[in-house]
């Protein structure tokens, strides 16, 4: 059997980083996520491989931008406050298309807010949050493993498809330890001919976002929302949890994805039939699966912690087919599972009453 | 004489395409320094430029090597990451007085203080010249921009940052020199400091960065000529050219 290691969620990102072949990571101090960034100054440079802490997260997420430039892979991680820094430089990797892994360990907000666990950067990842029409991967663990695999992949993705991606966790997730079992990369990054490494043999290469001819920028955006299209075709993840029969399809991810599976046992032994959708990649989101297994649910309860970001995803998925209800915390709350079973008992009730009317 | 060929001959680092620079601007001259060094120094094909937010945003166009765009004011930080994992290869950055002065002073001071082995071209010209001629921090005292309509006042505007005084207190930068584009003599003073902040980084030595007082004359509001004259005196006045580190020990506070 592989063997497993007992790590925290924030270490597993790293450990996962190491071994896809991040060949540089930069990064600044914040709470959640210093763990990450503590593992990296430890075990990249005995690997001959970077390791910088920057003066800021600008200063970070342009290093990023450099690395990337160079063709080699490139990560850095922060919380929600350091994130908001990084968005100019997330636009400028997706404006000159550039393959980065962004870490977000998300904490309250907004402002300075706490420390503790939070899911109110969503609106800020899959909408954009940067300047101009471009969008980013999405990926959200919610195990440990899932911390690891999920980091290997979004190395793998952002050079597939040449745009950054960004794992979406949060301070629990980043704080817990669980066992993980190791694996190695499936393949090798790709050739990178467009790479700046010295116009060696070839024509120069350039590296720009900036279009000014006529028309150019609108064709280079066509081009993008095409790849765009190209990735919600074929990278949608999710997962489904007793969905088959359930009377109540809860969709949730990371933490309170958590927490949704701990409640589907403890509602069916009080004869509530739930079932949980988790999307895995929030951009693209898996719109058209949460259509189709929503459709035989009575209801859906969306549980998040934020004031309802995801909740907009899945009402513009269900298009109103589906009744659709929220719970949700905020500023560093987390809905617990007595919470949730009682939101489930009321709908039971409320879905009981209709029918007998 | 070698130093002549460049006058019937075009650098092989410069490309062909006319620039889009104002008659009299010294960007032009820069590039043209800069693209002379890297031929003499043979390192044309191991040369990545980073070029910077504000007039010399195309440079990409005009170098005839690898050429990447930076968001404004992050050069320093983008250089890093290429130098970083590309030790091999030389690595510049290219910036205006806003880009490296203002919005981009924090990236500048780090680079410099960890001794990145990158060289950085500095063109100070007292504006911003790409939006329309604003304040910028090394606008001299009393000089009007688009945003010092009367003149800029010490007392609420600051006085001009003096870049190569600053990065002299720093222990980490190799070599730190300026230089003024206002004479045939001023010119070649500049090609010999950029050849020496390129070999600096070529024997592995660490930073270097050359300060270059440039003329814009369409946003210093005077004719080219004059321009040459207000970088020669008004400017050099302000701003003393010297060569301020040399082989890593302060020649001149
Ligand atoms: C984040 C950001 N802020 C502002 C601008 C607008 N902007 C473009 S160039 C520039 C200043 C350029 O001045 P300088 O660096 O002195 O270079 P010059 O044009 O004089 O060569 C500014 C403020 C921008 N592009 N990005
Ligand atoms: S505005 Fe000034 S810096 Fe810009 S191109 Fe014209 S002269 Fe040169």
């Amino acid at each position: 059997m592989r063997e497993r290691i007992l790590m925290m969620g924030n270490e597993a990102i790293a450990e996962a980083a190491i071994r896809a072949g991040c060949d540089a990571y930069y990064g600044y101090p914040i709470t959640p996520q210093n763990e990450i960034g503590n593992y990296m100054a430890r075990h990249m440079p005995e690997r001959g491989r970077v390791f910088v802490q920057a003066e800021s997260e600008l200063a970070a997420i342009n290093m990023v931008f450099g690395t990337a430039v160079a063709g080699k892979r490139a990560m850095t991680s922060s919380s929600s406050p350091g994130v908001s820094l990084k968005q100019e430089g997330i636009s400028y990797l997706a404006g000159a298309e550039l393959p980065a892994v962004i870490v977000n360990v998300q904490r309250g907000g907004p402002g300075l807010g706490n420390i503790a666990p939070s899911q109110s950067d969503y609106f800020q990842a899959v909408k954009g949050g940067g300047h101009g029409d471009y969008h980013q991967i999405v990926l959200a663990p919610d195990s440990v493993q899932e911390m690891y695999d999920l980091t290997m992949l979004a190395f793998e993705l952002a050079d597939r498809y040449r745009n950054p991606v960004m794992i979406l966790a949060d301070g629990r997730l980043g704080q817990m330890m669980e066992p993980v079992v190791f694996h190695e990369p499936r393949s090798s990054p790709p050739p990178k001919p467009w790479a700046l490494t010295g116009a060696k043999g070839r024509k120069p290469n350039m590296i720009r976002s900036l279009l000014l001819g006529e028309g150019e920028l609108e064709r280079h955006n066509l081009r993008l929302q095409k790849k765009y299209a190209r990735i919600c075709r074929a990278e949608q993840r999710w997962e489904e949890r007793n969905t088959a029969d359930c009377d109540i399809l809860m969709v949730a991810y990371g933490t309170c994805a958590r927490i949704a599976k701990g409640c589907i046992a403890s509602a069916a032994t009080v004869g509530i039939m739930a079932g949980l959708f988790r999307p895995i990649t929030l951009w693209p989101f898996p719109s058209e699966p949460l259509r189709r297994v929503a459709s035989s649910a009575k209801c859906v309860l969306v549980i998040e912690m934020s004031a309802g970001q995801m909740l907009e995803d899945v009402r513009l998925a269900l298009g109103g087919s589906t009744p659709t209800h929220f719970i949700g915390r905020m500023g560093g709350g987390v809905p617990d599972e007595d919470a949730v079973l009682q939101k489930l008992r009321s709908l039971v009730r409320s879905l009981r009453k209709r029918k007998s009317l | 004489m070698k130093k002549d060929i460049y006058i019937r001959r075009r650098p092989k680092s410069l490309t062909s395409v006319p620039t889009h620079y104002c008659a009299g601007c010294g960007h032009g001259i820069v590039h043209r320094l800069i693209a002379e060094v890297v031929d003499e120094l043979g390192i044309r094909e191991k040369t990545i430029g980073i070029a910077p937010v504000g007039c010399a945003v195309l440079a990409y166009f005009y170098f005839n090597f690898d050429v990447t765009e930076a968001a404004h004011g992050r050069c320093a930080a983008v250089a890093t990451g290429i130098k970083r994992v590309l030790p091999d290869r030389i690595v510049f950055s290219y910036q205006g007085d806003g880009d490296l002065a203002a919005i981009g002073l924090a990236e500048t001071l780090h680079a410099a203080n960890r001794g990145e082995n990158i060289t950085v071209v500095f063109v100070n010209n007292t504006v911003y010249g790409m939006t329309g001629g604003q304040m910028a921090p090394t606008t001299l005292t009393g000089q009007k921009t688009a945003t010092s309509p009367c003149g800029r006042d010490p007392v609420t505007m600051g006085p001009p940052l003096r870049m190569c005084e600053l990065l002299n207190t720093l222990d980490r930068p190799y070599h730190i020199e300026r230089v003024a584009l206002d004479s045939p003599a001023g010119v070649r003073k500049a090609k010999a400091a950029l050849l020496k902040a390129f070999r600096v980084q070529l024997e592995n030595k660490g930073y270097s960065f050359v300060e270059i007082l440039a003329s814009c004359p369409t946003h210093q509001r005077v004719n080219p000529a004059q321009a040459l004259k207000f970088v020669g005196e008004q400017m050099a006045a302000e701003f003393p050219p010297a060569v301020f580190r040399e082989e890593g020990r302060v020649a001149h506070a």
